[in-house]
């Protein structure tokens, strides 16, 4: 090897580090602004999107009853909570709560869901906005089937399998 | 549904999964790891190396495995992180490689010459076991903790067993812990462990974990003294006395990086979880005091000293009628003088350093074998020499990117305790490479600390693969879109009580 092939090769490896590096900025900026390929790739995904089906309320039996509680929008959108047949308190944050929704159209104590015999129930607990189970006040325990959204100020909540 | 969406604080978060970005990128780093294999040996012996193949081939299986598991159990990731880490690991890879030839050479002399040799020094084959260990314990971790706030339940726990651990070495028979003037490791056979790297991570999380409980209270109940509110003692008194604790206990093992550290881990922590600018005013007053209290310890006297002026301490400085010689220990107390410190190590970088330059000597042309430790605790300026500052540069940029990802993992997540868990992980691994790096280039007084990921040594790379899988998760975590829901009734109706 003599010297000038041995110093190409040291400013090429150089060079091709601080490519390493302009390519892992590269990824960020993609992240932030998005690139034009996921773009593309996005726009063609679209149409199998609405293929989703709106699930009706299922019948009540064993095998349909949830597991999870998802917080679908609000503040704390994209939370998921086990459920694991204890009661849980939902409202605007603190202490005394076992769901914190971050919500200002909520409560400090807004409404509970607690389990009797494998089915979901939610009362309200006194709140000002009131809560919603589908499109109906809640002013008794209700029976929560899966899938149906229960709102509460700006957070919607929902029972899935 | 849109790529980008933006949190309730009003900063986008991609919610794609990138794998090709990822695979792309971790490619590149592969393809970097193997280029400076080959330059090492072509630089050396103008041929492509034998152990390009072997050590190159292992290292792309790892890299395969992990890059497997993050897309299966975490897609939504950062697609950044185990690329970078994986560059990283690769070039320490390359540059041991690079030592360990040297060294093997100069074993290989000293044999036949008919001398009795035993090994301590840069071993590749070592080096590339750690380093499966540690992507193994990355894809544990990513597997058990499929939820980051698993570890939230066991704080105190996960708090005990960290702070045990950082504890042991001290008690333990120096022939068990002891080496090169600190008490921080445990050695079982020929397997020594430096469990301070894992309780770093495990009072992280507890003090995450703490924190996210109190947060409101330390930030709003208090007394107030002028200008700072301070929180009430038993809001405080549990971490003031863990802290406390680690500190003393890093005292007792001379292990002063580490307490820089912990220190830094606590206030950073602190002010993240509370908001307050007090905290950092506190924990720089807290440190300026230290800095006076700190040389009355010789062991710190010492480094402070061969810090602010090496040059008389080259090979050992020697107090002799308050002029300093440069005398080896033997010859100093031969002549009736007080031996002090040596400043070879620290020297003998910074001359590396030099060498190197702008551009370097190139991949296995220079002489980095030649400071103690090049493939530990010196390795930085072994790349100093042969990649020189252009080199440098991409590798502190690598670190930079880490703690950027993480810190804006930590910002997007909405969950409080992975905000802190992600922020606190991110800093300290920050403070790590400050120190080290600060320290063989002599901006600050040199302790010993890894260098992430690049150093030779077990437990540093473990610990820093378990860190990676974290910020892995937390990110996944918080890059995941919401869920969409299944009955879609229209707007949600709002009412607005004056």
């Amino acid at each position: 090897m003599n010297q000038l092939t041995l110093t190409l090769m040291k400013v090429a490896f150089l060079a091709v580090l601080w490519l390493f590096v302009i390519a892992a900025v590269g990824v960020i900026r993609a992240d932030l602004w998005g690139s034009k390929a996921a773009a593309k790739a996005l726009r063609s995904s679209k149409p199998a999107q609405p293929a989703r089906q709106p699930k009706a309320a299922a019948p009540r039996s064993r095998r349909s009853e949830p597991t999870k509680l998802v917080i679908t929008q609000g503040a704390r959108a994209g939370t998921t909570l086990d459920l694991a047949g204890t009661e849980i308190v939902m409202g605007r944050g603190g202490n005394d709560v076992t769901l914190p929704l971050g919500d200002d159209y909520s409560s400090g104590r807004h409404a509970r869901l607690f389990s009797q015999n494998g089915q979901w129930f939610v009362e309200d607990l006194g709140s000002t906005n009131g809560t919603f189970l589908g499109r109906a006040k809640v002013s008794r325990p209700e029976p929560v089937p899966v899938g149906v959204p229960i709102r509460i100020g700006k957070t919607v909540i929902e029972l899935r399998k | 549904m849109s790529a980008i969406s933006t949190n309730e604080a009003g900063i986008p978060v991609a919610t794609r999964p990138r794998r090709s970005a990822q695979l792309g990128m971790l490619i590149f780093a592969m393809i970097i790891t193997v280029a400076g294999f080959a330059q090492v040996g072509l630089a050396r012996d103008g041929s492509l190396p034998a152990g390009m193949y072997g050590y190159g081939i292992g290292l792309g299986i790892l890299a395969a495995g992990a890059y497997i598991v993050v897309a299966r159990f975490a897609p939504y990731a950062d697609p950044l992180l185990l690329p970078l880490a994986v560059f990283l690991n690769g070039i320490g890879l390359a540059m041991i490689y690079r030592l360990d030839l040297n060294t093997s050479a100069d074993a290989k002399a000293t044999i036949a010459a008919g001398k009795s040799y035993s090994y301590i020094g840069p071993s590749t084959t070592n080096q590339l076991e750690w380093t499966a260990l540690g992507i193994i314990f990355f894809a544990v971790t990513l597997l058990v903790l499929r939820d980051i706030k698993i570890v939230q339940r066991y704080i105190y726990t996960i708090g005990a067993l960290g702070l045990f651990f950082l504890a042991l070495p001290g008690f333990l028979p120096s022939s068990i812990s002891g080496a090169m003037g600190a008490k921080i490791w445990i050695r079982i056979g020929s397997m020594s462990i430096q469990p301070g790297e894992f309780s770093k991570l495990a009072l992280v999380a507890f003090f995450a974990g703490y924190l996210v409980n109190k947060r409101q209270a330390m930030s709003t109940v208090g007394k107030e003294f002028g200008p700072i509110k301070l929180p009430r003692a038993r809001d405080l008194g549990p971490i003031l006395v863990i802290w406390a604790i680690c500190l003393g206990v890093l005292a007792l093992e001379n292990d002063f990086g580490s307490a820089i550290l912990f220190f830094g881990l606590f206030v950073s922590m602190l002010y993240i979880a509370t908001e307050r600018f007090e905290w950092v005013a506190i924990g720089l007053l807290l440190l300026a005091g230290a800095c006076l209290v700190a040389p009355m310890i010789p062991h710190v006297a010492q480094r402070i000293d061969t810090w602010l002026d090496p040059k008389p301490y080259f090979d050992g400085g020697c107090k002799i009628n308050g002029v300093i010689h440069n005398q080896m220990a033997q010859t100093c107390s031969a002549h009736g003088g007080q031996y002090i410190a040596d400043s070879g190590q620290l020297m003998r970088g910074l001359f590396s350093m030099g060498q190197g330059g702008v551009l370097g000597t190139g991949m296995g042309q220079g002489e980095p074998w030649r400071t103690p430790l090049s493939y530990s605790d010196f390795i930085f300026t072994s790349f100093g020499e042969e990649l020189g500052l252009t080199g440098l540069m991409v590798i502190l940029l690598a670190y930079a990117l880490i703690v950027q990802r993480g810190m804006k993992a930590a910002i997007a997540t909405k969950d409080n305790f992975s905000k802190l868990f992600a922020g606190g992980v991110s800093f300290v691994f920050a403070l790590q490479v400050f120190v080290i790096v600060g320290g063989v280039t002599r901006l600050i007084p040199l302790t010993g600390l890894t260098t992430p990921f690049l150093a030779q040594g077990g437990s540093s790379l473990l610990a820093n693969w378990i860190l990676i899988a974290i910020l892995i998760r937390i990110s996944d975590a918080a890059r995941r879109p919401a869920p969409q829901p299944i009955q879609d009734e229209g707007m949600t109706q709002v009412v607005n009580t004056a």
